[in-house]
């Protein structure tokens, strides 16, 4: 058969295209496994996962543990009031919706934040608080770190109290997380650091006379006797970047909820258990 | 303000129980200053007094050196159940109470 034998460059041609397009399939491939890879890597190895109040003395363990002891639980009952307060006929409690109590939530906050469907945004515990309060009770948003904020976020928080968290980065909220993911390993402020040189790198070790943690979030609203007042995570992040000297982030932000994401991200898993509400220096 | 009243989950006639106080106050020293430098005027929980059905248990005053969300406890002999309430003035003049059911076995 002389044509089977004859050189026909034009299948040759097709079989060289066809190999160089698989071949940059491969490598796209590859480089996107290796960039999702690099995403979800961990500086801290899981088996090394520890909880902040491990970091913390025994006495303020026992402050935390303790119910009769806890001064978080002043603002618990702030919010376990919140919940039962009927405030008019067009704006029903949370208790009317949600149940009596806070059972009903349980596990609820180990999702958050997560990306709300209407807007579109990355909201956190807080901000579905107060879209909850603004589209259903037609009541005005509680203002971040008011004493009602903290009760209320504090007392659904805690019903998940012994739960893993359990933050999960789909396509959906993907960007979110990188850019939370980028301001944690970015240095900032006149010190120059960035979150991973301390909760990464450091902890264990000593800062002036504290221990450093690994900086979960799984305690938060928490009690801080700095603060002598419960605050929110918003709050403790700005701590940490005034603590840097770096330009602190308004609460509620943009960068502090990407922020959360990666953090609470961080924290998922099951060797961190929800603390809320946690005692801490 | 809000304040608690922590009692054991069992007390008897018999014999005294703790009774732990939670109270939410900043009790400010009046040595701290605002961010423009000004000293913050003082403002502790002054007195303090607890009654059990309206009969004075005790009266206490208080000052500062005390931090905030001061946790007070004390011990306590009753002979009928009733209810224990906690009344507390601070500087400022604002007064505040709590209430809670107190049984006997």
């Amino acid at each position: 058969m002389c044509f089977a034998i004859k050189f026909n460059y034009r299948a040759y041609l097709l079989i060289f295209r066809r190999a160089i397009c698989l071949w940059a399939v491969c490598f796209c491939w590859i480089c996107s496994a290796l960039g999702v890879e690099a995403d979800f890597q961990r500086v801290v190895p899981e088996q090394a996962l520890r909880s902040g109040s491990t970091f913390i003395s025994q006495d303020l363990r026992n402050l935390q543990e303790r119910d009769d002891l806890n001064p978080a639980t002043l603002w618990l009952a702030q919010g376990e009031a919140l919940w039962r307060r009927e405030l008019s006929a067009s704006s029903p409690s949370c208790a009317a919706c949600h149940g009596a109590d806070n059972q009903g939530m349980r596990g609820v906050s180990t999702h958050y934040p997560q990306m709300n469907q209407n807007s579109g945004k990355l909201i956190n515990l807080e901000g579905r608080i107060n879209l909850c309060r603004t589209r259903h009770q037609h009541q005005d948003a509680l203002p971040l770190e008011s004493d009602e904020m903290l009760g209320i976020s504090a007392y659904v928080a805690s019903a998940s109290k012994g739960m893993p968290m359990h933050v999960v980065v789909d396509e959906h909220n993907l960007e979110h997380f990188r850019k939370g993911r980028a301001i944690y390993y970015t240095r900032m402020g006149q010190v120059n650091l960035a979150c991973t040189h301390c909760h990464e790198q450091n902890w264990g070790r000593k800062l002036q006379g504290e221990t450093i943690s690994q900086g979960h979030v799984n305690d938060y609203p928490a009690y801080r006797l700095e603060w002598q007042r419960m605050g929110s995570l918003h709050r403790r992040f700005r701590a940490c970047l005034s603590g840097v000297r770096a330009y602190m982030f308004a609460l509620g932000s943009e960068e502090l909820l990407d922020l959360e994401l990666f953090t609470s991200w961080r924290s998922s898993n099951e060797r961190i258990l929800i603390e809320t509400p946690g005692v801490r220096r | 303000m809000v304040a608690r009243i922590i009692l054991p989950p069992r007390a008897s006639k018999a014999e005294p129980f703790e009774v732990r106080l939670l109270i939410q106050h900043p009790m400010e020293t009046g040595f701290r200053q605002d961010m423009m430098g000004t000293l913050i005027a003082k403002n502790v929980i002054h007195s303090l007094e607890v009654q059990l059905d309206g009969q004075t248990v005790f009266k206490s005053s208080l000052g500062t050196g005390i931090a905030a969300n001061p946790s007070l406890q004390f011990w306590l002999k009753a002979e009928k159940s009733g209810t224990l309430k906690l009344l507390w003035t601070d500087d400022l003049g604002v007064q505040g109470f709590v209430e809670k059911a107190l049984k006997l076995e």
